[in-house]
């Protein structure tokens, strides 16, 4: 199912005392998500993404803007009718009720000619605990399941009434580390079996990176950029983008462009062909460090971490955002002991300029790089 | 979220509304519309005029007098001398381990049991009549002190009896609110005031009485509040003709002018539970602001 | 060394102390167990003294040797106290399960459903519980005599349906329940009233017998106004019984009959409360008044 948002925009209203509040948690939302993909809604907590996933579910109704599931307006289709599956945060598993009976729930408010016999009910609740692996647990009660075993029963009980499109808010939240990656994992394959569109939200960018075919990156109730989680990270559309992708985070400075070239405080970096004289904020990636006495990059050094396979330089510069950078280095990069001062010289395509006013990010012909 | 108006709920309400407006709602306002109909009649259901009348002679009614007079006794031995009780017995309960459950549940019990049949049990163990002294007599015979004939006999007698049950019956409920109280209590309070080398005393009234304070200040509160609407307990011990007992409260006085001896007189029973119902909301309007002095919250 | 010996006389002195009160906090205790208990001792024990017997004692006696169940039959027999029994009990089921069904339907109306005038409706739902008993019962008897329902289960029923209270407590219970299962429920295409059912009065079922039970016990010890509304021996309830039991009953002295009907009328609610001590307490505690 092709979803397609126009528009779409939600505003909170709140009355405190007699003053009305009003807060946009999703702005000008557009963007289309093709049929059968796993989508990644990525941002900060209080960003919009649980606001814009129940905009889909049709839990909340947007202020304005159309919302569109395949060529079917569904902005007006209240939540019942939506034919959506949804696993919440904390799975919304009825207590009461056995795994099995869970996953029966939604087949039992079938309507018309949709209506099963409860046998067909129970097969197919069967086959959707199969699909996701709880088949021997389905005369269990929720409490009497592990977060991951619960998690799973949400999800079954999402897809038993074979949805238009799957909605998982914060599916990997309530995990511990080690289920959160097996899990995930999981999510794919049943999502690649399925074949249902299926949109989920998080906070956690690996989460997103790793399993998403495509990531939407989301800031104050707006899009900052949708693509391919490789593409979106070696692209930034802007600072907060590049901010927020990547651990460690990418290392941030106050740079600007002189005569084509970009320095870094007082540091002259490199040629940056195409750009005009302008202040700049300067992005580098940690792994975008060369270590090299003659490089251009002169930091004083802090300290040394051994990661194993890496080498974590901490760093200081007059021209940087924040205490320290960080720097990713091969391990067997020989750094003297007791040095006050390291010096590198940078990987271009890990280095990112961006516009100090506007924070988009600017684009020079690369290639042209060197002293 | 979900933030769709759904007027459905009001159906959902309707039942309830239904119900309130017609038992609750309407009775409220047509209660003072009552008590300022003059001559009210009930069989023809008409009233010559619209004033106070009812209410001056329900206050110069003597039996109205009569069961003010009792009411008050009843409130002022029974409201102190109940929480008192209460507040001892709880406290003794909370510093006991053996039997504090079953003692707990066993205290409790009042509280579920027929008013009325337990009072006809106390009626008998406090009546004297030619064939026995009855119980009460009998242990007071051990003091030496005369038998007393405690349904039939003096006033004082009676008001004894009526507040004894009175205290018996409310008990069940002020022992339970307070062992929950002491109950809430942190631990860690004691354990502290243990390493100080608090003594047992000063731990009580400087930790676990403002401790619970604000359940003290509740159960006065229900407690006079219940107090002044007492009436089955004095219909128990003394039958349901009050007023020849000496011994009407202000409901049964209410009750009485509605239906009962003397009875159809629907405005002056108005009359009468409005001035209950003042007295009761002064009495806890004095009772709120004097504990916001002393309450700690 | 004449410090140790200080200690442990000090210690000794403190443990007798602890001792003596204990042995006192026991003691008084143990004494209000007996004041409690002890009416419902003789209850029983005078409903199985004969008659001859009960008013052969001048000094009352404390025991007896010759337990008998005539006062059982009597009470059964001279008296219509069946009658009174069932008409309780039919008073007493019918007012709770309608008084069931209104306060779920309120309680899940506040608790979960938006509607204009939810907020506004609640706060007067509340502000009512305030309201004495005392004030309404005088209309409330005009209304139901006006509807020609006196001596009647209806005219008894009725005004005994609606309890704040109650609604209160469940919608409390209902809030509790985590939205989210609404919201799950709602994407599967549930009705609201299905919720209802299968969901949230599963999930709140100890709240509701726990409120079931407060009303029954409310119902069987009800005495005002069914005292005012029925005059007719064939509604009256074991209340009303009891007090017209007392005052024409079996001629006034036949004390043991009347016992053994109190012991009668008694004996379902002590049932009901060595079953469910621990459910009525609770709730109780949780801030139920009594009546």
């Amino acid at each position: 199912m092709r979803i397609l948002f126009d528009e779409l925009t939600k505003v909170f209203t709140d009355k405190k005392r007699g003053k009305k509040e009003s807060v946009v948690a999703v702005d000008h939302f557009s963007f289309e998500i093709p049929d059968g993909q796993l989508i990644g809604l990525l941002g900060p907590s209080g960003c919009g993404k649980s606001t814009a996933l129940h905009l889909i579910s049709g839990l909340h109704t947007p202020t304005s803007g159309r919302i569109y599931f395949g060529d079917e307006d569904m902005t007006d289709v209240p939540v019942e009718k939506r034919e959506v599956g949804v696993v919440f945060q904390n799975y919304a598993l009825y207590p009461h009720l056995s795994v099995l009976e869970n996953i029966m729930f939604p087949l039992d408010n079938l309507e018309g000619n949709k209506r099963i016999s409860p046998n067909e009910m129970r097969s197919r609740a069967r086959a959707a605990a199969k699909l996701v692996q709880i088949d021997e647990l389905e005369s269990r009660r929720p409490k009497e399941l592990s977060g991951g075993q619960q998690q799973r029963v949400a999800i079954a009980r999402a897809l038993v009434k074979q949805p238009r499109v799957l909605l998982l808010d914060e599916p990997l939240s309530n995990l511990d580390a080690r289920l959160r990656l097996q899990t995930r994992e999981e999510i794919r394959r049943i999502q690649k079996g399925t074949g249902v569109t299926t949109i989920f939200v998080t906070h956690d960018q690996e989460e997103a990176m790793s399993i998403s075919d495509q990531i939407v990156v989301m800031q104050s109730g707006r899009v900052q950029q949708i693509g391919k989680p490789q593409w979106v990270y070696d692209f930034p559309a802007n600072l907060f983008v590049a901010k927020f992708l990547g651990t460690p985070p990418i290392n941030v400075f106050r740079g600007s462009i002189r005569g084509g070239r970009l320095f870094i405080g007082k540091d002259d970096v490199f040629a940056a062909p195409g750009l005009s004289d302008q202040e700049v904020w300067v992005g580098i990636r940690p792994e975008g460090f060369i270590l090299d006495e003659q490089g251009p990059l002169r930091c004083t050094f802090q300290s040394l971490e051994m990661m194993g396979r890496d080498i974590s330089v901490m760093a200081g510069h007059v021209a940087l955002e924040g205490e320290r950078l960080q720097a990713l280095l091969e391990a067997g990069s020989g750094i003297p002991a007791g040095a006050a001062q390291v010096n590198f010289s940078l990987k271009p395509d890990k280095v990112h300029v961006f516009s100090r006013d506007t924070q988009v990010r600017l684009d020079w012909q690369k290639g042209g790089m060197g002293k | 979220m979900m933030e769709r108006n759904n007027p459905k709920g009001w159906l959902y309400l309707l039942p309830a509304m239904l119900f309130l407006g017609v038992f609750m709602v309407y009775p409220l306002i047509d209660v003072f519309i009552y008590s300022f109909e003059q001559g009210f009649n009930f069989a023809s259901q008409s009233y010559d005029g619209v004033g106070m009348r009812n209410y001056s002679f329900v206050l110069r009614d003597p039996y109205f007098l009569q069961a003010v007079k009792n009411t008050f006794i009843l409130v002022i031995f029974t409201v102190p001398i109940s929480t008192g009780l209460a507040l001892l017995i709880s406290v003794g309960l909370s510093s006991i381990k053996a039997v504090r459950h079953l003692y707990q549940t066993l205290y409790f019990l009042p509280y579920v049991t027929n008013t009325l049949a337990v009072g006809l049990v106390f009626m008998i163990l406090f009546k004297k009549t030619p064939y026995t002294d009855g119980l009460a007599n009998l242990i007071i015979g051990w003091f030496g002190a005369g038998p007393v004939d405690f349904i039939d006999g003096p006033y004082w007698a009676k008001m004894f009896v009526l507040c004894f049950y009175t205290v018996w019956v409310v008990m069940p409920f002020k022992i339970l609110i307070l062992t929950s109280a002491l109950a809430s209590v942190d631990e860690g309070y004691y354990k502290a005031a243990q390493v100080d080398g608090t003594r047992k005393i000063r731990v009580f009234t400087r930790i676990t009485l403002p401790m619970i304070s604000p359940t003290i200040f509740y159960l006065i509160i229900t407690g006079f509040i219940g107090a002044f609407k007492a009436y089955s307990d004095a219909v128990a011990l003394f039958g349901t003709d009050l007023n020849a007992a000496e011994m009407n409260t202000i409901v049964g006085y209410v009750y009485d002018m509605l239906y009962g001896s003397s009875g159809g007189y629907p405005s002056y029973a108005s009359a009468a539970a409005i001035i209950l119902f003042l007295i009761v909301l002064t009495i806890t309007c004095i009772n709120l602001l004097i504990s916001k002095k002393h309450v700690h919250y | 060394m004449a410090n140790t010996i200080d200690y442990r006389k000090m210690e000794r002195a403190a443990a007798i102390r602890r001792g003596i009160g204990k042995t006192i906090t026991y003691l008084l205790l143990t004494l209000w167990a007996v004041m409690v208990l002890f009416p419902f001792y003789w209850m029983i024990l005078s409903s199985v003294k004969s008659y001859s017997a009960y008013n052969a004692e001048y000094v009352p006696k404390l025991y007896t040797w010759d337990p008998t169940f005539q006062n059982y039959l009597d009470a059964f027999t001279t008296v219509p106290l069946a009658r009174y029994f069932l008409n309780t009990l039919i008073y007493t089921v019918s007012t709770t399960a309608l008084m069931l069904v209104v306060t779920v339907l309120a309680a899940f109306a506040f608790a979960r459903l938006n509607f204009k005038g939810k907020n506004g409706a609640f706060v007067l739902f509340l502000s009512l519980m305030m309201i004495p008993n005392e004030l309404v019962i005088i209309t409330n008897f005009v209304t139901i005599t006006n509807l020609n329902m006196r001596n009647t289960f209806l005219g008894l029923i009725l005004p005994s349906v609606a309890s704040i209270f109650y609604i209160y407590l469940l919608k409390e219970n209902f809030a509790q329940v985590p939205d989210e299962l609404y919201y799950a429920a709602k994407v599967d295409n549930t009705k609201d009233l299905k919720y209802l059912r299968k969901v949230l009065i599963p999930i709140c079922r100890p709240t509701l017998i726990t409120i079931t039970i407060l009303k029954v016990i409310e119902c069987w010890n009800s005495y005002v106004w069914p005292r005012l509304i029925t005059d007719n021996q064939a509604y009256f309830l074991v209340s009303n019984g009891i007090q017209y039991i007392r005052e024409r009953g079996f001629g006034r002295e036949n004390i043991p009959a009347m016992m053994a009907a109190v012991v009668s009328i008694s004996v379902p609610l002590i049932i009901l409360f060595l079953i469910f001590h621990k459910k009525i307490m609770e709730g109780v505690a949780r801030g139920g008044t009594k009546g």
